[in-house]
């Protein structure tokens, strides 16, 4: 039986934890993308779109992520569509990111004060010039620190893809513990990189805290 | 023809009736002040005005056309009434001159170079020269209306409504924004609004307009109204204000 040293297990590791990187970018770019679409639909005052984000919203907040990962993965297949493990993850994640980080921001636009949208109201703005220039300038100020904040639910999130069989740190770790038998020694290295990823995040979402308190423009 | 004419304003909240029947016509350099209790739904009347509250009947016309339910109507009241609000509402994020150009650029499409003229234009005249490029937050509250009506001036409208603009000012700060309405009600600029300085709406508006449950009880010139009311309420409200 070859001998695995520490460093094999690290090397092996870090390259796993590429795909977490990447993953969690992906996941945190597109979900931030579908999260400003539904965001506009959610405020732009639609009775009906409001209702189906709302739905949306509280369906993936509802519900396990591992169990939408399950229904991706095995349920695309049953309507004819084959979806790679990358492919389910990187949409399962997408999907549940969108909807926490629409949330999160619907908070930030309606904490905007109301005479904001009455005064440019007056002014002549419509929707979207409200909310390009008066409403997302002072929402984005508040909602940079819980977003980053959030980024890092969106990382340890990733672990959850290993189950469908997606090679990221965790599935690697569980790989690569099935060679060596070391578990402890693996499971350790793979909470320590997740730490490394997740703790300059935080570090910074509470710095940036910091700054929002001292700053009112 | 009038500048503004308002026709059977009906409007409740949930099952408060706040408006009960308003007809008021405004014309073109009147200066009106709407006074009564709170909750007599004269900044509820105000709001109508320009679209910030929906009604429920009755019609508003502004030059002659009926403002209906689409954008566009919306959009053509509001380039004709401006308003100023009791907590003056400027744009944190913008200095006070960004704050008076960002409408015309944005709302009317002119140039940076036009806007930026207006913008000056507009805050020299409310005393503020020296404090173009301070932010709100760095201005005194008389400072922040001033500036309000700045940017509510330079969208050009032909009415400004003022919702109790000196309402939320320290004491010493209530005279420069009020010297500034003077100002504008003596240039000839149709104003109407909501105050709770009686002295000022005497000495300012030629017409008062007296609100209580929701209707309009008494209407008149300010001497008039205050010399002679016909109703008691009026004189209640008259003779409340002295003691």
């Amino acid at each position: 039986m070859p001998e695995f040293t520490l460093w094999d297990i690290v090397y092996n590791l870090l390259l796993a934890a590429r795909w977490t990187v990447l993953l969690s970018l992906v996941a945190f770019i597109m979900g931030g993308f579908v999260a400003l679409v539904l965001l506009l639909a959610r405020t732009a005052g639609n009775p009906w779109a409001m209702r189906l984000v709302r739905g949306y919203v509280e369906l993936f907040q509802g519900t396990p992520l591992l169990m939408q990962l399950f229904i991706l993965f095995f349920g695309l297949p049953l309507i004819g569509v084959d979806v790679s493990p990358w492919i389910a993850a990187m949409l399962g994640l997408t999907l549940f990111t969108s909807a926490f980080l629409t949330e999160i921001w619907r908070g930030c636009v309606e904490s905007v004060n109301k005479g904001q949208w009455e005064a440019s109201a007056t002014l002549g703005m419509n929707f979207t010039q409200q909310m390009r220039y008066i409403i997302l300038p002072q929402a984005l100020r508040i909602a940079v620190a819980p977003t980053v904040g959030f980024s890092v639910q969106v990382v340890k999130g990733t672990a959850v893809t290993s189950i469908i069989g997606f090679v990221e740190l965790t599935k690697a770790g569980t790989m690569i513990t099935n060679a060596t038998y070391a578990p402890f020694t693996v499971y350790g290295c793979v909470a320590v990189l997740y730490f490394l990823i997740c703790y300059p995040l935080s570090l910074y979402a509470r710095r940036l805290e910091g700054k929002l308190h001292n700053v009112s423009r | 023809m009038s500048l503004v004419e308002l026709h059977a304003i009906h409007k409740s909240f949930g099952a408060v009736q706040v408006l009960k029947g308003i007809d008021l016509k405004i014309d073109e350099g009147q200066v009106i002040a709407l006074i009564g209790r709170s909750g007599s739904g004269k900044s509820t009347l105000l709001r109508t005005i320009n679209g910030l509250e929906t009604i429920d009947d009755g019609t508003i016309m502004v030059a002659g056309k009926k403002v209906g339910d689409h954008d566009t109507d919306l959009l053509d009241l509001r380039l004709n009434v401006g308003m100023v609000f009791q907590q003056f509402n400027l744009f944190p994020h913008y200095t006070a001159l960004e704050n008076v150009m960002l409408s015309p650029q944005v709302v009317k499409k002119q140039s940076k170079a036009e806007a930026r003229a207006i913008g000056e234009e507009m805050l020299v005249k409310v005393g503020l020269a020296d404090k173009m490029s301070h932010y709100p937050d760095q201005l005194s509250g008389g400072q922040q209306q001033r500036v309000a009506i700045a940017r509510a001036l330079a969208m050009k409208p032909r009415v400004l409504l003022c919702d109790e603009v000196t309402s939320a000012l320290d004491p010493e700060l209530v005279n420069e924004v009020l010297a500034v309405v003077r100002q504008l009600a003596e240039e000839g600029m149709t104003l109407v609004m909501v105050t709770h300085e009686m002295r000022f709406a005497r000495e300012v508006c030629d017409t008062l307009v007296f609100m209580h449950h929701g209707r309009i009880h008494e209407k008149g010139a300010p001497e008039e109204v205050f010399a002679n009311p016909k109703t008691p309420e009026l004189a209640h409200f008259v003779g409340g204000l002295a003691g």
